[in-house]
């Protein structure tokens, strides 16, 4: 069955996006919140997915912090090691990167192989 | 992560199997645990089995390390029987909020691709679109044609399957006629209970658009809510 209305956010599934990324040669990385504190945008468990030239699906944050993981995941893309990213306001570079709502969130980010 | 287990989550997501993806966060390693799994020999069991039933990622402190189990349950449904004006402002509205809509109505004269553009629609009765894809607990049946002979089979299926959410179209009186047409169906009472009817969080709806916004409402809240009320 077709569906025109699939592209809503709602609706695309980051795993299954990931998937077809990858099938395609893509190399990608997958970010998770782990961990939240205070009033976070987005709860515990939610993913993006990011190719090595920066296009992304999915939110980790509801776009306050998007660009800094997509830059950090650039790095572990290219070597190959998870890693474990904090943004909250009691760090300079989160609060450059606009996390206002006043909570603190951990990501962590790792590539598929 | 490897990448087979990528493809088993997205394969899960595919088959709608409810899985965790259990991530060793000092390690590094990931590896995917269905629901369906047996957990006795598992030593996170315990843990594994109480985020199936709330369907919350976390992180755990383990002997060894921190582990992150990610919950991913299947992408909620919405069946809704009977291709009728409600239905049409009700489909786009629900895809919005995230859900996969069906429409089934046996009436060809309902079902048409002109009145549902790009909506998966069937034209037939609900048994026979149903028996194809059955009813799951991660699916919302809506039953709004007024018609007993087309509603009533797919009500009690949703009821038999554990649907999340089972609503019908119809006042006070319409339904107490049907909770005696379900029991003669095999329907106890008990489980004819969990029926949302007259359908819809009571907002005053009017309209069919406005009648859609109350179903889908109710929807949500059944989703979300699930499991913290019988």
């Amino acid at each position: 069955m077709s569906r025109t209305q699939s592209d809503t956010p709602a609706d695309r599934d980051v795993i299954a996006i990931a998937e077809q990324w990858l099938q395609k040669g893509r190399r990608i990385a997958i970010a998770t919140v782990i961990e939240t504190w205070g009033s976070a945008p987005r709860p515990v468990g939610s993913q993006l997915v990011v190719d090595a030239d920066g296009a992304f699906e999915g939110s980790v944050s509801g776009g306050c912090v998007e660009g800094a993981v997509v830059a950090e995941a650039a790095d572990v893309i290219a070597n190959g090691r998870p890693r474990l990213l904090e943004f909250g306001v009691a760090d300079e570079t989160a609060w450059q990167v606009g996390l206002s709502c006043g909570g603190r969130i951990a990501i962590y980010v790792e590539t598929v192989v | 992560m490897r990448a087979p287990v990528l493809a088993a989550l997205a394969e899960a997501g595919r088959e709608r199997r409810a899985v965790i993806l259990v991530t060793d966060l000092e390690g590094g390693d990931g590896r995917v645990v269905f629901e369906t799994d047996a957990i006795e020999g598992d030593p996170l069991g315990e843990e594994i089995t109480a985020r199936f039933r709330s369907g919350r990622s976390g992180l755990i402190e383990t002997a060894t390390g921190r582990v992150m189990l990610t919950v991913r349950l299947p992408s909620p449904r919405l069946v809704v029987i009977g291709a009728v004006h409600i239905a049409q402002a009700l489909a786009p509205m629900a895809e919005i909020a995230g859900l996969d809509v069906t429409i089934i109505d046996p009436r060809t004269a309902f079902a048409s691709v002109g009145r549902f553009p790009g909506a998966r629609l069937f034209p037939a009765w609900p048994e026979e679109v149903l028996a194809k894809a059955p009813l799951d607990v991660f699916t919302a049946l809506a039953a709004v044609t007024h018609d007993p002979k087309i509603d009533d089979q797919p009500l009690a299926d949703a009821l038999r399957a554990g649907c999340f959410y089972v609503g019908a179209l119809g006042s006070r009186k319409t339904h107490a006629k049907r909770l005696d047409r379900l029991a003669q169906l095999g329907i106890e009472h008990f489980d004819s209970a969990r029926i949302r009817a007259p359908i819809g969080l009571d907002i005053g709806a009017q309209s069919p658009a406005e009648i859609a916004v109350s179903i889908l409402a109710e929807v949500v809240e059944a989703l979300r809510r699930r499991g913290a009320s019988a």
